[in-house]
């Protein structure tokens, strides 16, 4: 493509420095960093998190969180411009007119008291002289070309009125409304749905080609990267390891870090399919869960709104298995999981354990059977309180069901061992731990109980790459060592491929579609299974960059 | 030892902790410096300070002001701390309960608190002062009744946005019982700000109690500032002294608190501890 052809940079960015405040970890956010971007070229920059891709970013915008976290040293320079040193009303002229950005989460980028429309409107009007009528007209061009629908009632729209993903759609249009040479795109789609997210990508591919935009994007997601980069840089701790072409750098990775990284990224490939019990270990059926919103007392006030999250749900787990939960946001998968756990009450179904319906039972009848079904949480930063040490988090468990406080104590020891934590975290509190590290934490103070299922609600998705792997590993130990049936819970279907025997896929509350993992991979029955697995990003890439000696 | 480190950044808080300290011991002391009874008539009458013996005047009866000063110190800070203990305890009751059950619980609790909140507080303290005997008890209670909605308010918002926390729901999962999932896991989340917003109160509570006492309705055995103040007031441009110096004693302390409140927000609150 284009960086085939030796065109002038757009951007160049040599030996670039950020400082860091002296406090934090490591002296500079970004050390001598190089890279170079294109006209009409999409350069990715991947990385875990804290790698200093975002603050790159940020510094060729002039957005950095100064005077704590400043420039220090090197040049950025667009068209020949160095950006370090320009002027702030000249900044104020490129940010929105000559680049622009767009941001990982819309609902807090757009203002919202304000409508799409004159959102839109400020930016030409900051930056051009054009009268009312030629704004106006501005605008409609641009909501149409990015594709929303009805473009007269979008502008005047609010941003809640509109879906995660034409609020995305929105974004781009503002950061588009100048035609910038240069779009930041900072985890557009990290918010996002997969199919969403699909679109976006597709999108922001298309506008750049019509309108010869250099793209730098930034990513933790190899997929999207395979879907979208020309270019690669890889960044770790605030230096490029390693940057080249699109192909290069995915299929032929030089530098070992990114060799991990890779190798790190769960394959779509389905692994191989297990011998089974057939056992029933858990039945779920016709689990009914509705939630209503508005009404107000006495049916004043605005119209009852009626979710059905679970509607009808129907699934079986077997001994020893993991069944995986998969849907996109909204589908239910999460009301499910903790219906199960009995966090929230179903309205009709039953939860047979055992020949036991733990539905319609009370809060004293279900103790003896809380231990048997425990649950790993989503966020590692929220699931563990905050001003309890480790020991304690983890022993509180035992000693609820009777357990003497010594012996809770020696269990809590054990299962830190259990999930690869040293002895000493039992006095710690947590957020003195990783998000890696606290993850373990969780599954340790599920494990302390003995239980014989463990209900696992997105386990991994907060968690970078490299440590998401190693936290499946533990959860794949586990399961073997101590005989634990597992419900995965997941939005994504790289993962649910490599960790589960059987995938039950939901949307809108009901479940579309079941069946073993690699059946379900290999020929979906219902559209919206295809529809998930065609926009996984980076389907067509298959990783196989593992390091030699692994 | 951290804590005290992040609270001395805050130079006016260490300025407020030193006023309230001296405010402290000034109530310690004061049966040793003025052995006498504040209300005893010591002498001649409308002294102007540093005259016959009086260190800060005295007034129309021949009271020492300053020995009222020091007495009234006990007095204000008594009131100002039991009231809003009482406050707060009720408050966190009743919001920690309105927070983590919700519903209909959260519905009746709140329509209580908002009817005590539709009432003008001050008026209110002065009803109840005045329905029950003036008398230290009605006074407290009197504060407390006004008070505590504020803390009930801010306790319900802490108790719902912890109640669906995901260790929250941990707890839930291995069984805990409410009770000990409120005390043990969510309260100790909220206290930095029922600490803070506890000791703005106590100023707020010195403040009614003088106000109740300048217009007559304080425990009339007892000495206090309000009652100094109120005492003075007919012989203002007589006798400047015999209101002044109360009202200045009123002035620091509530200006002390409200500094250590302060600076016990920007120490505990952990979004404005990078403040510069």
């Amino acid at each position: 493509m284009s960086s085939e052809m030796p065109t002038p940079a757009l951007l160049d960015i040599r030996n670039l420095h950020v400082s860091l405040p002296a406090s934090a970890e490591r002296p500079y956010a970004v050390e001598s960093v190089d890279y170079t971007l294109g006209r009409n070229e999409i350069l990715c920059l991947v990385g875990e998190s804290g790698s200093g891709k975002s603050i790159t970013a940020r510094a060729v915008m002039g957005l950095l969180p100064a005077p704590h976290v400043a420039v220090s040293a090197g040049q950025i320079l667009f068209n020949g411009e160095d950006l370090t040193t320009a002027e702030p009303s000249r900044m104020r002229e490129i940010r929105g007119g000559e680049i622009s950005m767009i941001f990982q989460e819309p609902m807090t980028a757009l203002n919202p008291v304000m409508t799409i429309g004159k959102q839109i409107d400020e930016v030409i009007r900051f930056h051009a002289k054009l009268s009312r009528r030629q704004r106006r007209t501005r605008a409609m061009e641009l909501i149409d070309s990015v594709h929303l629908p009805d473009p007269a009632r979008i502008i005047k729209a609010y941003p809640h009125e509109l879906s995660g993903g034409q609020r995305q759609r929105a974004m781009i249009a503002m950061a588009l409304a100048m035609e910038p040479k240069i779009l930041i795109a900072d985890e557009p789609t990290t918010a996002l749905d997969v199919t969403t997210q699909a679109q976006i990508l597709k999108l922001i591919k298309e506008l750049q080609r019509d309108h010869d935009t250099g793209v730098l994007f930034i990513t933790h997601d190899f997929g999207v990267v395979a879907d979208i980069a020309d270019r690669v840089a890889v960044m770790q701790q605030g230096e490029i390891v390693e940057i080249g072409s699109a192909n290069e750098v995915l299929n032929h990775p030089t530098h070992s870090y990114t060799q991990r990284l890779i190798s790190a990224v769960p394959s779509l490939q389905p692994r191989a399919a297990r011998e089974l019990s057939t056992n029933v270990e858990l039945d779920v059926r016709d689990l009914r869960k509705t939630y209503r919103s508005g009404g107000g007392w006495f049916g004043l006030g605005g119209a009852e709104k009626i979710v059905r999250a679970a509607d009808n749900v129907s699934a079986t787990l077997h001994h020893g298995e993991t069944l995986g939960i998969v849907g996109e946001s909204g589908s239910g998968k999460s009301t499910l999981a903790r219906c199960i756990v009995r966090l929230i009450d179903a309205e009709a179904g039953e939860i047979i354990y055992k020949g036991t319906d733990l539905r319609p039972l009370d809060r004293a009848q279900m103790r003896p059977y809380r231990s048997k079904i425990q649950m790993v949480f989503q966020d590692p930063f929220a699931s563990l309180n905050p001003r309890s040490k480790v020991g304690r988090i983890i022993a509180d468990g035992p000693v609820i069901l009777g357990a003497k406080a010594s012996d809770a104590e020696k269990r809590a020891r054990e299962m830190l061992e259990l999930v690869g934590l040293d002895a000493q975290a039992f006095n710690r509190y947590p957020h003195e731990f990783s998000g890696g590290q606290r993850q373990r934490i969780g599954i340790a103070r599920a494990l302390a109980l003995d239980p014989e299922i463990l209900v696992a609600d997105e386990p991994v998705s907060a968690l970078d790459v490299s440590i998401q792997a190693q936290v499946l590993q533990l959860l794949a130990d586990i399961r073997e060592r101590l005989q634990l049936s597992m419900i995965f819970i997941t939005h994504d279907l790289r993962v649910a491929a490599q960790v589960c025997d059987r995938i039950s896929v939901m949307r809108l509350g009901q479940v579309v579609e079941q069946g073993p993992t690699a059946e379900l991979f290999a020929n979906a029955a219902h559209p919206y299974t295809r529809e998930l697995i065609n926009a996984v990003p980076g389907r067509d890439w298959i990783p196989d960059a593992r390091p030699p000696n692994d | 030892m951290a804590f005290l480190k992040l609270y001395c950044r805050n130079r006016s808080a260490v300025l407020g902790l030193v006023i309230l300290v001296s405010v402290l011991v000034l109530a310690a002391t004061a049966s040793i410096f003025f052995p006498d009874d504040p209300f005893r008539l010591a002498g001649k009458p409308m002294s102007p300070p540093g005259e016959n013996g009086y260190l800060l005047g005295s007034d129309t009866l021949g009271r020492d002001v300053a020995a009222g000063i020091a007495h009234g110190a006990r007095t204000s800070l008594l009131i100002g701390g039991l009231a809003t203990a009482v406050a707060v305890l009720l408050g966190v009751v009743l919001g920690g309960f309105a927070g983590y059950f919700g519903g209909w619980i959260d519905d009746l609790l709140m329509r209580v608190t908002e009817m005590f909140q539709t009432i003008p507080s001050f008026i209110f303290a002065i009803l109840i002062v005045a329905i029950m005997k003036p008398s230290i008890n009605s006074i407290v209670i009197a504060i407390a009744v006004v008070s505590w909605p504020a803390v009930a308010r801010l306790v319900r918002g802490e108790f719902m946005s912890m109640r669906n926390r995901e260790f929250v729901q941990a707890c839930h999962i291995v069984g805990m019982s409410d009770w000990r999932i409120m005390l043990r896991e969510i309260l100790p989340n909220c206290l930095s700000p029922i600490i803070v917003a506890g000791s703005l109160m106590v100023a707020t509570a010195i403040l009614i109690e003088s106000g109740l006492s300048f217009l007559g309705l304080g425990d009339p055995n007892i000495i206090s500032w309000g009652f100094q103040i109120g005492a003075g007031r007919t012989v203002l441009r007589s006798a400047w002294w015999v209101c002044t110096f109360p009202g200045v004693a009123i002035l620091l302390t509530v200006l002390a608190i409200n500094l250590v409140g302060e600076g016990l927000n920007d120490a505990l609150n952990p979004r404005l501890r990078n403040r510069t």
